[in-house]
């Protein structure tokens, strides 16, 4: 689904070497690992992949296609980001999920309470969340509304940024009971990247493993 | 309504130059220690108005277009200097976003004043174009800077939220629409509020002036009215003219959100 080929990225101002020349295939139903010590690119390569920082090198191809310039909002729509810290908007729970489809790129759909409710149901949690405010929000509730907003637009592939590295266990398991039901969801049609620093996560919810240091991606044989 | 004007001698002057001696006293009896600064405040004061008031007289004196359109420019150019001169963050290119947005909007509604409302003739005189241009250009440099100062704090601080939506497809305008949605807002409060209040809380200097040398005040008001409008015609145009360049710089044509072109200022990088 997603394909890389010597993805770089330096520095804009200084010029160092961000990401060393990365190539990574992922396919429908993989589920990739990346770990790694803090400062070694696992953001960046992230990034990267989302067309959030423009790669200085190499190329980037989604569903064989290559992407850049007018295509990248709807890449990115298909490809999702999701950043280790939530960032919610002004109003409630259901404010920032309707949020999406006021952008050109979701213009033709509309918001699916429905769906909502059978995703919060995978995630333990009732209905009237939908109409609490987002800044009383719990950080675990912050989260879950952050890939609630996400998911609901049923993204091909899930790149995910630490989703829960700020997460107590409960909340944790709250997360990857919700990304479960997503790919459930999309028959085997998805795929995610994941960055963790915890390998019994790892274990859990990938099926390949990476490695992340110095800028460089390695992948590895097995399990960690 | 025809009361000779009343010429300002200069003992009279120097009679309203002792007022500051009460600041003065003021300071000294309260221990403020600001005598030097009020001392210099007030040569200042008196040093550039006898300077300006000299510089106008020989501009309307020599009466050439050249001579005006050079002081213009060089008004131009000091209000856009001064308008990126707010705020804590800053970006490559900044003043020059300041001095374009400035003049571009200021000398657009002035030549539409001049020209369209009040008829100048010849097209340079040069006793209308400068005080007005001059008006113009004070509030202008207000909200383009208040506007530059509210884009490049919202866009700071608001990185994480610009990116989310990026992340859900927003364009890289859908991502910028709500920082500049406050950055205007900010640049054009100051003129709303002067309009909100003018004639009820402040008297405005120009229409003062005007009643002061002998004008009619039905007259000295329409002037003011049109006066108002300009400004606020060019203060809201300057702003969006400075977040529109905003936008050009921080936001790549592959809609990245460059963020790391916003800097502290003070800060080299």
């Amino acid at each position: 689904m997603l394909s890389a080929t010597n993805l770089e990225r330096r520095d804009a101002q200084s010029g160092t070497v961000l990401l060393h020349p990365t190539s990574l295939h992922l396919r429908a139903g993989e589920h990739g690992v990346v770990m790694g010590p803090s400062g070694a690119g696992k953001s960046v390569l992230m990034r990267s992949l989302a067309l959030l920082d423009a790669p200085d090198g190499g190329e980037l191809r989604f569903l064989g296609e290559p992407v850049g310039g007018h295509e990248v909002p709807a890449y990115r729509a298909r490809v999702a980001y999701v950043a280790q810290r939530p960032a919610l908007f002004a109003g409630t729970v259901e404010d920032n999920l309707r949020l999406p489809y006021t952008l050109l790129q979701h213009r033709r759909r509309r918001f699916a309470p429905d769906v909502i409710v059978a995703l919060l149901e995978a995630a333990d949690r009732p209905a009237s969340f939908l109409g609490k405010a987002a800044r009383d929000l719990s950080g675990g509730e912050a989260q879950l509304l952050n890939l609630l907003r996400v998911v609901q637009l049923a993204p091909a592939i899930l790149l995910l940024d630490e989703p829960t590295s700020a997460l107590d266990a409960l909340a944790t398991a709250m997360v990857e009971a919700l990304l479960r039901r997503w790919a459930d969801g999309n028959a085997g049609e998805t795929a995610t990247l994941w960055v963790t620093h915890d390998p019994s996560q790892a274990r859990r919810v990938g099926n390949r493993f990476f490695r992340m240091q110095g800028a460089r991606l390695e992948e590895l044989g097995g399990v960690p | 309504m025809n009361a000779p004007y009343l010429a300002i001698s200069w003992p009279s002057l120097l009679l309203a130059a002792s007022l500051v001696l009460i600041n003065g006293a003021v300071s000294l009896a309260l221990r403020l220690g600001l005598e030097k600064k009020l001392a210099i405040a007030a040569l200042r004061t008196v040093v550039q108005l006898l300077l300006i008031g000299m510089i106008l007289e020989w501009v309307f004196a020599i009466d050439r277009w050249y001579v005006v359109l050079a002081i213009l420019a060089l008004m131009t150019l000091i209000a856009g200097r001064a308008a990126a001169g707010r705020g804590s963050i800053r970006y490559r290119g900044m003043g020059l976003d300041a001095i374009v947005s400035v003049s571009a909007s200021s000398w657009l509604v002035t030549a539409l004043g001049l020209f369209a409302v009040i008829r100048i003739d010849p097209w340079y005189r040069p006793q209308y174009a400068i005080p007005i241009l001059g008006m113009i250009l004070g509030n202008t440099l207000t909200g383009v800077s208040l506007g530059l100062e509210r884009i490049t704090e919202e866009l700071s601080a608001r990185r994480a939220q610009v990116e989310t939506l990026l992340s859900l497809g927003a364009t890289r305008w859908e991502a910028f629409r709500l920082p500049a949605q406050q950055a205007v807002r900010a640049g054009m409060m100051p003129v709303i509020n002067a309009m909100t209040v003018v004639g009820l809380v402040s008297l405005p200097g120009m229409m003062t002036g005007q009643v002061l040398a002998g004008q009619a005040p039905g007259q000295a008001i329409r002037y003011q009215i049109v006066i108002m409008f300009l400004i606020a015609a060019a203060s809201g145009l300057g702003t969006v003219a400075a977040v529109l360049l905003v936008y050009r710089r921080v936001f790549s044509r592959a809609h990245c959100f460059l963020f790391w072109r916003l800097e502290e200022r003070g800060k080299t990088g």
